[in-house]
């Protein structure tokens, strides 16, 4: 039943840790789960259930609420063109059209290659610079049907791997908590007591440190 | 230790104007986001204040400095930290970085572009409020602004400003980043805290209303946007006094205000709060420079997706929100979308009420069922299939969801009774009267555009057919 690569486990163990309860790392478990094979798959919601304390049933549950999480599989692309007021004002909905003519797919659908899926996507918080699109989330700005025709061929060509990492891949610069420094998450039901700067009567001097 | 110290000429979707940088100051340096440039401009020494001064006098500096949460709400941050029952702990921090509202571009930029600002941000709030952990919750789709936050977090817990004993003192704190998945919902705040223990991101029935006292695992939890919590190092180096000269009394500081659509220059602009009006903005030189080829302005989106909109009648108020309230709409997140004169008003419409009708969670009836068939009959509007009988339907929909007078702008000139903000709801949270405020805006101003839209007869009622009885 184990889905998780070594490396991943390690992770995942680590991630839980950093919550006062385990099921907090549901969403970041069920990208980690993403990120290894693309989309969620069944063995992938068994093992994040065993995790976290929960079911497969209630991972799928919480997870198929959020647009990001793919429980198919989906391109190695995935082409998000925002559909929403400031793009859908500067040309959106044709970009969209001639998107769907130029993969042969409409939107929500996978071209037979596997390599693009296309969706249209709501807003992505770069209204100034629409219309947008995010290609595995990474942006692109002001983009026209040439610029749009451009990048499906530099894609297709493999072009632009070290700028966009396969869909699944988020941050490539991942959090890492030295055990030296952690405070640690304990479960709330164990701790009731104020933290110790709060305590009256201390007194703070902050001394040296820092960097 | 050198630094590259190049001011790039813009970051992507930022103009620099010249009203005072209080959140921005950093953005023109091409390594704003790194440690080295957060402490040779000031960095980390918000917090050094606020250890000196000691947990009560720091949120006394942030309640005088009466900064209005930047979130949408506008809520003055020092007394929503003072809502946490006294005694019960632990209580935490979480971080609103879920930015999703339509129009809104600011707390990504913020995220990007000076991460260490935020981490600061949110180590000043826990000291103050005793808040024994920070989660700071990203939207899942901003893939470099995780990575950048992350980095940031990196370096500063290597240096010694996050996690055990900071700056050697007896303050300690984790900061974790956690990631979203695409759910606008989640950036209501009892929502954000579901989707944080591990569940679908649905709100919270209310009472109790404020997550300060029952919020995450039932603890007190603080909840502040980004941008809120990346003006408090600022304001514990210059000191609440010099937060309250800039800008007015009751809307202190600036504000980050992306300005989209149909202008010469779209941009992401820091400008004076309570001052700076939407014709500032909009016309400014040093702003958006005006309507895109001189065209009229038609109408404009004033506060984000959810707000009321407003036209030309408007562009004399200022970045207030008593007044933007009596004007019948609302600041909410800054964001400014405009509309020139050749804009279709009927599928700008459709586009946001698509929007909140796509982004519902299902969890109250007249948001999940009204937001649909909101969409649906203005489809039906928009692509010519529509009666005369469909515009009132609209209402009548809308009705289910915001009882009562709905907030609309430029009463005067139309001749109708004034009606502020806010509005009646029968759902828990904003999204489904926010799926109805476009329509209700579009039909208010614009009505002759729906009704030239109509080529159907109205149906005949069935009981008519067949003449007398």
């Amino acid at each position: 039943m184990s889905f998780f690569n070594d490396e991943n486990r390690k992770l995942a163990d680590e991630i839980v840790a950093r919550y006062p309860r385990r099921r907090s790392a549901m969403i970041p478990l069920l990208h980690l789960a993403q990120e290894q094979a693309g989309w969620i798959t069944q063995d992938a919601m068994q093992e994040i259930a065993s995790l976290v304390d929960s079911t497969p049933a209630e991972v799928l549950g919480t997870g198929s609420f959020y647009e990001m999480f793919k429980f198919h599989e989906v391109g190695k692309y995935v082409i998000n063109i925002c559909g929403t007021m400031s793009c859908q004002l500067l040309g959106a909905d044709d970009l969209i059209h001639h998107a769907e003519e130029r993969l042969g797919v409409k939107a929500g659908g996978t071209t037979s290659d596997g390599m693009f899926t296309l969706e249209r996507a709501e807003c992505q918080a770069a209204c100034t610079e629409a219309p947008t699109l995010q290609i595995n989330y990474r942006y692109k700005y002001r983009v026209s049907t040439t610029d749009f025709d451009r990048l499906v061929d530099q894609l297709a060509a493999g072009a632009l791997v070290d700028e966009i990492p396969q869909h699944g891949v988020l941050a490539r610069v991942r959090q890492s908590i030295p055990t030296d420094r952690s405070v640690g998450a304990a479960d709330p039901a164990d701790e009731n007591e104020p933290p110790v700067w709060m305590i009256s009567g201390a007194q703070l001097r902050p001394e040296g440190g820092g960097a | 230790m050198t630094l590259r110290g190049t001011p790039i000429a813009r970051a992507p979707g930022f103009i620099a104007n010249d009203t005072p940088r209080i959140v921005t100051s950093r953005f023109e340096y091409d390594d704003s986001y790194s440690l080295d440039r957060y402490l040779a401009t000031g960095g980390y020494e918000g917090i050094r204040a606020a250890l000196a001064l000691g947990p009560e006098a720091t949120h006394g500096e942030v309640r005088d400095a009466t900064l209005l949460g930047r979130g949408g709400a506008g809520f003055p941050a020092g007394v929503k930290w003072g809502f946490c029952p006294p005694g019960v702990w632990p209580r935490y921090l979480v971080v609103n970085g879920d930015e999703s509202e339509p129009g809104t571009y600011k707390d990504r930029l913020l995220m990007e572009l000076d991460p260490h600002q935020l981490i600061e941000g949110c180590l000043i709030a826990c000291y103050a409020v005793g808040l024994s952990q920070c989660f700071l919750y990203v939207r899942g789709e901003m893939a470099v602004a995780q990575e950048r936050v992350a980095a940031a977090l990196n370096e500063a817990y290597a240096a010694g400003y996050v996690g055990k004993n900071i700056l050697g003192s007896n303050f300690s704190v984790d900061i974790v980043l956690h990631w979203g998945a695409g759910a606008y919902v989640v950036g209501e705040e009892t929502a954000l805290i579901e989707s944080l223990e591990g569940n679908r991101g649905m709100p919270r029935l209310k009472p109790p209303y404020f997550p300060a006292a029952v919020g995450l695992y039932g603890m007190p939890t603080i909840v502040n946007n980004v941008e809120t919590l990346a003006n408090l190092p600022w304001i514990m180096n210059n000191g609440a006094a010099a937060f309250t000269q800039i800008g007015t009394e009751s809307s202190p500081g600036t504000r980050m205000v992306a300005v989209s659509g149909h202008v010469k220059r779209p941009g992401v602009y820091e400008i004076v709060n309570g001052t700076t009006t939407f014709r500032d903005l909009i016309y400014g030189d040093d702003m958006c420079g005006g309507i895109r080829d001189d065209n009229d302005l038609k109408a404009f989106v004033p506060g984000g997706g959810s707000a009321p909109w407003f036209t030309e009648d408007q562009l004399d108020i200022p970045f207030e929100g008593r007044v933007a309230g009596s004007a019948g709409s609302m600041l909410g997140s800054g964001a400014v979308m405009v509309m020139d004169s050749t804009t279709d008003i009927p599928s700008a419409a459709l586009t946001l009420t698509r929007f909140y009708a796509h982004e519902s969670c299902g969890k109250c009836v007249p948001c999940r069922e009204g937001g649909s068939w909101l969409e649906k009959i203005l489809t039906r509007i928009v692509e010519g299939e529509g009666t005369n009988r469909d515009l009132e339907l609209l209402m009548e929909v809308g009705q289910t969801i915001c009882p009562g007078d709905f907030p609309h702008a430029s009463s005067e000139r139309l001749g109708l009774e004034a009606v502020p903000f806010p509005y009646q709801m029968t759902t828990i949270c904003f999204v489904g009267p926010s799926a109805f405020t476009p329509v209700h805006s579009a039909m208010t101003l614009f009505r002759d555009e729906f009704e030239a839209r109509i080529t159907k007869r109205d149906l005949i009622p069935v009981a008519v057919i067949g003449g007398e009885s």
